[in-house]
């Protein structure tokens, strides 16, 4: 899960990572507020789990409070990366003497984690990685040791932070370690992190990606998950268990497997090639149990996907043998009724194959039609998008 | 021949009389695995009812650790189903009784956890596969993990795959041809057994005449997989990436690009893997096929 700014930031303070929380507000005039209360200039910056938001326009500087309140309003309802921009965060202008970059993050390659640093930090630190790159330091952690003091000071010492910063380095990357383990982190980002009047250390802008596989000892996470940015299809989904991310085509997807329903879409997207272009609606994985109630819940998302125009439900019964999951599309045809007026192609091979094609060939249901092979039911699904 | 698992393997299961560790000794044994006993603390030194490939009621005994189960029984292969919050323990554990090949099928494990166990595992006796995978099968030898053993039979094909389904899907199309040895390396962030692990098992084992590599969107693995193979593989090998009209994920931050300099991306992969030579399918079926036409030609 990607963290805001805002709420990065609020880790960041919990962890005792020099920070300026500031204030997050919703509407123009709750930003005006804000900055009158802090006083003087302010910066007014959206709010979304995504970059570039600076050169998308989503920062802005403001001298006055009346124009905090008119940037706030240019700014709320922006899309930033076909993200809505629903809040904006205000803080103190305290504008950098120099910007550094510092993160940790995930090392998949070492199968362990990476600290990055450069005392050349700023928007064009991937510039600079590319034109520079021995000014930016990749130093390896061993995630049995992590990082402790001594490991610390290595790498103040490596990314040639200025001298007169040191302690303050080696203390902040210290509280910033803390916010990766304690926190189950994959990624924490400090980009500037800054160098203010007075040689004063601080976080000036954060970015946190949490482990969804560890919020079952973070149970306190749940208050970042930002539903209104979500697509209502996938809070439904996600609320009834399911693993699905809306898409912009016309065929609905459900399948078994991560990489299979990937595969899925792939093939649909091929397939619709011949068929004006049709492209896949979702990506959804019931995964291993496709029980009537699991496959009735799927269907349920995909067909109130009014862009769908016909579903394409892609088994390979490893586990799951394919009489549960063809009794699983029979139990949910019978529980959604009515509401099911799509057309449904279904292919299922594997475990009971056989009996699984016996039980649809029997319910003979006018919407479903059952094709042998993954290929020719894209094929099918997609002619039927598109008719 | 095949690769980490044979039929002299001797298996147990760690968390054997949970729900999925008792589905999953049943399957197992049935294909013929040397399944020899099992691992609970709570439930030493009771036993679990199971029936063998021949229908002969078997009796596997539970012991309190790995270590003992190794030392009563000989095994040399673990096979892991156990629940996220404790997958760590039971990976350190067997990680200390010197089990030669661990399998973890576990889905869900925090990648902190993953990191930590791999850190712990460097300089040990221990071969990790996964988590979050199915496992591996040699056909006709032994199967440890979850990968229906009934998909394909043996021949000459080796397969390594990050995702389960597709593993089974890809034995499916094959399976007249038939495998050495199927490897599911799972497809979490951090793994055990690599993409390039397997390729070079794969290159040094005589039974295996070409490689059927699957990979997916994320990571750099298929990228440096492609290098190695470009380097070091000289028999056949098949590619297939899924995940080209994926939504692109909403990165975050810089960390990730500066990394890896690749973008992760389908297309990626696969113009890397082209590069080395690797014929690469847009579909199953499409790639399954290519290593069809390569097999006739041996």
């Amino acid at each position: 899960m990607d963290l805001m700014e805002y709420q990065a930031k609020e880790l960041f303070a919990k962890h005792n990572v020099a920070t300026t929380l500031g204030t997050v507000v919703t509407t123009a005039e709750e930003a005006k507020a804000a900055a009158e209360q802090i006083g003087g200039v302010t910066v007014i910056k959206a709010q979304v789990k995504a970059g570039g938001r600076g050169k998308a326009g989503g920062v802005k500087i403001a001298k006055t409070a009346d124009e905090a309140f008119e940037h706030a309003s240019n700014i709320l309802g922006m899309e930033i990366k076909g993200l809505t921009v629903n809040r904006v965060l205000v803080t103190p202008a305290t504008p950098p003497v120099e910007e550094y970059y510092f993160s940790f993050l995930l090392d998949r390659a070492n199968r362990s984690y990476l600290c990055i640093a450069s005392v050349e930090g700023g928007v064009e630190i991937e510039e600079v990685a590319k034109t520079n790159p021995e000014a930016v330091r990749q130093i390896p952690i061993d995630a049995g040791t992590g990082v402790d003091e001594a490991k610390a000071r290595e790498i103040v010492a490596d990314a040639k932070f200025p001298a007169e910063l040191a302690e303050q380095a080696v203390e902040m990357i210290q509280a910033l370690w803390k916010v990766f383990v304690e926190e189950d982190a994959t990624l924490v980002e400090v980009n500037p992190l800054a160098r203010l009047e007075g040689d004063k250390l601080e976080a000036l802008d954060g970015k946190v990606s949490l482990d969804e596989n560890a919020e079952f000892r973070h149970p306190d996470h749940e208050q970042f998950v930002d539903n209104d940015a979500t697509d209502p299809l996938e809070v439904k989904a996600k609320s009834k268990g399911l693993n699905y991310v809306k898409l912009d085509g016309a065929v609905g997807i459900i399948g078994n497997g991560a990489g299979l329903v990937m595969s899925t879409l792939d093939v649909v997207a091929y397939a619709g090639e011949a068929h004006g272009g049709v492209q896949p609606a979702n990506f959804l994985d019931i995964g291993g149990g496709a029980s009537a109630q699991v496959m009735a819940d799927g269907l349920d998302v995909i067909l109130n996907d009014s862009q769908v125009k016909s579903v394409f439900v892609n088994v390979f019964g490893g586990i799951t043998s394919c009489d549960a999951v063809a009794n699983g599309i029979k139990g949910a045809l019978e529980i959604l009724g009515d509401e099911a007026s799509k057309p449904l192609v279904v292919r299922l091979d594997g475990n009971k194959v056989e009996e699984g094609r016996a039980i649809l060939n029997e319910l003979n249901h006018p919407l479903v039609t059952l094709v042998d092979t993954m290929d020719g039911a894209a094929d099918k699904a997609a002619e039927l998008a598109n008719a | 021949m095949s690769i980490y698992l044979n039929s002299d393997s001797k298996v147990i299961v760690q968390g054997i009389t949970g729900g999925e560790g008792t589905k999953h000794t049943a399957l197992m044994l049935k294909s013929g695995t040397n399944v020899v006993g099992g691992v609970n603390a709570r439930k030493a030194g009771t036993t679990v009812t199971h029936v063998d490939a021949d229908g002969n009621d078997v009796e596997l005994p539970v012991f309190g650790s790995v270590a003992e189960a190794i030392e009563k029984t000989g095994a040399d292969v673990s096979v892991a189903f156990v629940p996220p919050a404790f997958t760590k323990d039971a990976v350190i554990e067997a990680i200390d009784a010197e089990i030669g090949l661990l399998v973890i099928i576990t889905e869900g494990v925090p990648v902190q956890d993953s990191a930590e166990f791999w850190a712990y595992a460097q300089g040990k006796k221990t071969r990790i596969i996964g988590p979050n995978c199915p496992g591996i099968i040699s056909p006709g030898q032994a199967l440890a993990g979850i990968t229906p053993a009934t998909i394909a039979g043996a021949g000459p094909v080796g397969l390594v795959s990050k995702s389960g389904t597709l593993t089974y899907q890809m034995m499916f199309e094959l399976r007249d041809f038939g495998f050495t040895t199927a490897i599911g390396i799972g497809g979490d962030p951090i793994v055990g057994t690599t993409h390039i692990d397997a390729l070079e098992a794969f290159e040094n084992d005589p039974d295996t005449k070409a490689i059927v590599m699957i990979g997916e969107i994320g990571g750099d693995a298929e990228e440096r997989a492609a290098e190695y193979i470009k380097a070091h593989v000289t028999k056949p090998v098949v590619g297939y990436v899924a995940g080209f009209t994926a939504p692109e994920g909403k990165t975050m931050g810089h960390a990730g690009a500066i990394v890896s300099g690749s973008s992760g991306t389908a297309q990626a992969k696969k113009e890397a893997l082209e590069a080395a030579g690797v014929k690469v399918g847009k579909t199953p079926s499409e790639t399954a096929a290519l290593m069809r036409e390569i097999l006739q030609s041996l």
